[in-house]
């Protein structure tokens, strides 16, 4: 009834392969940005820009360059936390080092510099595959948080060994820092993730999204039909990495304000991963849904008791929150291995076909 | 010059001046290279039969070492918290069996390990809720295990041996033993090995897998209650133990997902070179606290020649 395709004829290859074949499609993310750019800031809160809105954004973001290294090209990495690490610590020291650099301007040249480490830790995934891999990017994890707690030059030899933000501002709006509105960090934020999903979904339906598919599903084979195979894994390494390095510096800049290296240890990797596993392995869409279950449903969890009239005490509900969060993961592999973007996939079937069941 | 000087001489000269020191230095990089390789052992059991990368490994350590000394602070003798804690982690094994991996049987790789990662999450939150989140002291003296501590003095030196090391390296030793001669002597030990070389084949003889799961997760938390007994005198039990859990991984880099005398020589050998580039050449040249990435760099660097690592099986592709 709502997606009812009747009448939509395709009568060209380029209108079969268009990006929305299907208008209601079209009309569905209409609604969801008209939601996003103007329905949101008119009524949200500082709380919910703070605590739900901009960190969805900013894990969906740093999702999405997972997936395209994971989902897309096929190379497991458990060292997205380091990257996004090279991308914050990149975009403060060009803000110290040029103060009049423009902060978008910092945000994205920061990306740069996580897309090089990218490529330098990506190199063994020529010769090492799977999980040896998996745990090979692991070195890069372990390694680059190390380097950020010793390198005193990173953080501007702080005493605190920490980086702050300072106040910035982009042609007179204070956009960072503690003086910054929420919901400016929030337009800018969602400006830079619309921007990067959209280069990103037509990345992935272009040559190198083929490119990066055929490797998933089997580099040998690949090899054979006369891929390159290191250009195909290094420039998935390249963007993945700059994606995340952008997330990662948006992370700092727009939501937490500073950080310490121990923010991107090794849990922060497992969330980002956690995301793109539940939302979805190849899929951009997934990377939103994962985020605005792994990161909102923790927040949500925290009213329930209140809710239902029990007193808890903050530190139980935590390890609540831990327990329920595993265990909803574990139900989530179970019911849908292949992820939130998957259900959605048959949810819109269902409703293209419905009243009838087949 | 002296960069040069301080990276490849001078490490060896102060090796060669304090041999006494040097010797305490292996002895410490031995008995961590031993519990590295005790994790590692977790994982390949449970890799080697069903395919997973179980990331719960750590967790189960933590675990376990959690309810020992929970339940003893109950009120219970420490040998029969023992007995009860093995209980819970054949408990435990039941349930991930049931719960996790049977609905799971024939996903991709990646899922069952995200599985795993699941458990471990829900562990850590189980065993907060349960036990608390603070530290707990193990239950050393209670169990019997010597506290003291042995003086050698070779090269008229001075050598500190803490019985509880000692302890350590002999339980591993006996353990591994113990295992070794379980997976190639019983029948439900060659059942295991079946299911690693050939799930399908061993399933049509008559193997059950759900049985042998059962069974291999119950070992495998044994490891954990021996490691985290251990690990645990040396270095109080918290969640930060779970650390060590990552130190596993590039031991199984090093000696090969499959291969049980890979974990325990990589887990050696990386015990070792952690602790010696750490003393000589982490802290005065880099700064310190090497030791959070030494291991993952040096199987880094063996992976690119030997991608399978040293002791795994050889990797076949066909298209």
């Amino acid at each position: 009834m709502f997606y009812r395709v009747s009448g939509q004829f395709k009568t060209s290859y380029e209108s079969d392969m268009a990006l929305f074949p299907i208008r209601q499609d079209a009309v569905l993310l209409g609604v969801i940005l008209l939601a996003m750019y103007v329905v949101f800031p008119l009524f949200a809160s500082e709380f919910t820009f703070k605590a739900l809105l901009v960190p969805v954004m900013i894990y969906s973001l740093a999702a999405m360059g997972l997936n395209i290294l994971t989902g897309f090209a096929g190379q497991l990495s458990l060292g997205t936390a380091g990257f996004m690490g090279v991308g914050a610590y990149a975009c403060y020291k060009l803000t110290t080092i040029f103060p009049e650099m423009n902060v978008v301007v910092a945000l994205l040249l920061s990306g740069c510099f996580s897309a090089m480490v990218g490529v330098a830790f990506g190199l063994p995934s020529l010769r090492i595959k799977g999980f040896y891999l998996a745990i090979a990017t692991l070195a890069s994890q372990f390694f680059l948080v190390w380097l950020f707690e010793k390198w005193a030059w990173l953080y501007n030899y702080n005493a605190s060994g920490a980086i702050e933000v300072r106040t910035m501002d982009f042609f007179g709006l204070v956009v960072t820092g503690p003086t910054a509105a929420p919901v400016t960090q929030y337009y800018f934020v969602l400006v830079i993730v619309s921007l990067i999903t959209f280069c990103m979904i037509n990345l992935t339906r272009g040559r190198y999204g083929r490119l990066w598919k055929a490797v998933r599903d089997m580099d040998i084979a690949a090899e054979l039909v006369g891929i390159n195979l290191m250009r195909a894994k290094l420039s998935a390494f390249a963007v993945s990495s700059y994606v995340v390095g952008v997330a990662g510096a948006m992370l700092v800049f727009f939501w937490k304000g500073a950080a310490e290296p121990n923010l991107f240890d090794i849990p922060l990797s497992f969330q980002v991963l956690f995301i793109a596993i539940i939302g979805g392995l190849g899929s951009i869409l997934g990377n939103f849904l994962g985020a605005i279950l792994i990161v909102a449903l923790p927040v949500l969890l925290n009213f329930v008791p209140g809710l239902i009239g029990v007193e808890v005490n903050s530190a139980t509900l935590e390890h609540v929150n831990v327990m329920v969060v595993g265990a909803l993961i574990v139900g989530f592999l179970i019911a849908e291995p292949h992820g939130l973007a998957r259900l959605w996939a048959l949810i819109r079937e269902k409703l293209i076909i419905w009243p009838f069941p087949h | 010059m002296d960069a040069l000087y301080l990276m490849f001489v001078d490490p060896f000269v102060q090796m060669a001046d304090a041999p006494d020191f040097f010797l305490q230095v292996l002895w410490e990089g031995l008995v961590s290279g031993v519990l590295y390789a005790l994790i590692a052992l977790g994982f390949v059991l449970i890799f080697k039969s069903s395919r997973i990368f179980n990331f719960a490994q750590g967790i189960m350590v933590v675990f376990a070492a959690l309810t020992l000394v929970g339940l003893y602070e109950m009120g219970l003798p420490a040998w029969v918290s023992v007995g009860v804690t093995l209980l819970v982690m054949y408990g435990l094994a039941m349930c991930v069996e049931r719960v996790v991996l049977r609905p799971l049987v024939g996903q991709p790789d990646i899922i069952l390990f995200m599985a795993s990662i699941g458990v471990t999450m829900f562990l850590i939150g189980f065993g907060e809720f349960v036990f608390g989140g603070e530290n707990k002291v193990m239950i050393t003296e209670a169990l019997g295990i010597p506290t003291g501590a042995i003086e050698l003095n070779p090269f008229d030196g001075f050598v500190l041996i803490e019985e509880k090391d000692l302890t350590a390296v002999i339980m591993a030793v006996l353990l591994v033993l113990g295992l070794l001669l379980f997976l190639n002597k019983t029948a439900m030990g060659r059942a295991i090995r079946a299911l690693g070389d050939d799930p399908q084949a061993a399933l049509s003889v008559g193997i059950s897998l759900s049985q042998i799961w059962v069974l291999v997760w119950f070992i495998a938390g044994v490891i954990a209650l021996a490691t985290g007994i251990v690990w645990g005198a040396r270095a109080g039990v918290s969640f930060a133990l779970e650390v060590i859990a990552y130190k596993a991984l590039p031991v199984l880099m090093l000696g090969g997902l499959e291969s049980v005398a890979g974990a325990i020589i990589g887990g050696i050998a990386i015990g070792l070179l952690e602790k010696i580039f750490e003393i000589y050449w982490g802290q005065p040249l880099l700064g310190g606290n090497t030791e959070t990435w030494f291991a993952f760099i040096l199987a880094l660097v063996v992976l690119l020649f030997r991608p399978q690592g040293l002791f795994g099986e050889r990797i076949i592709e066909r298209v």
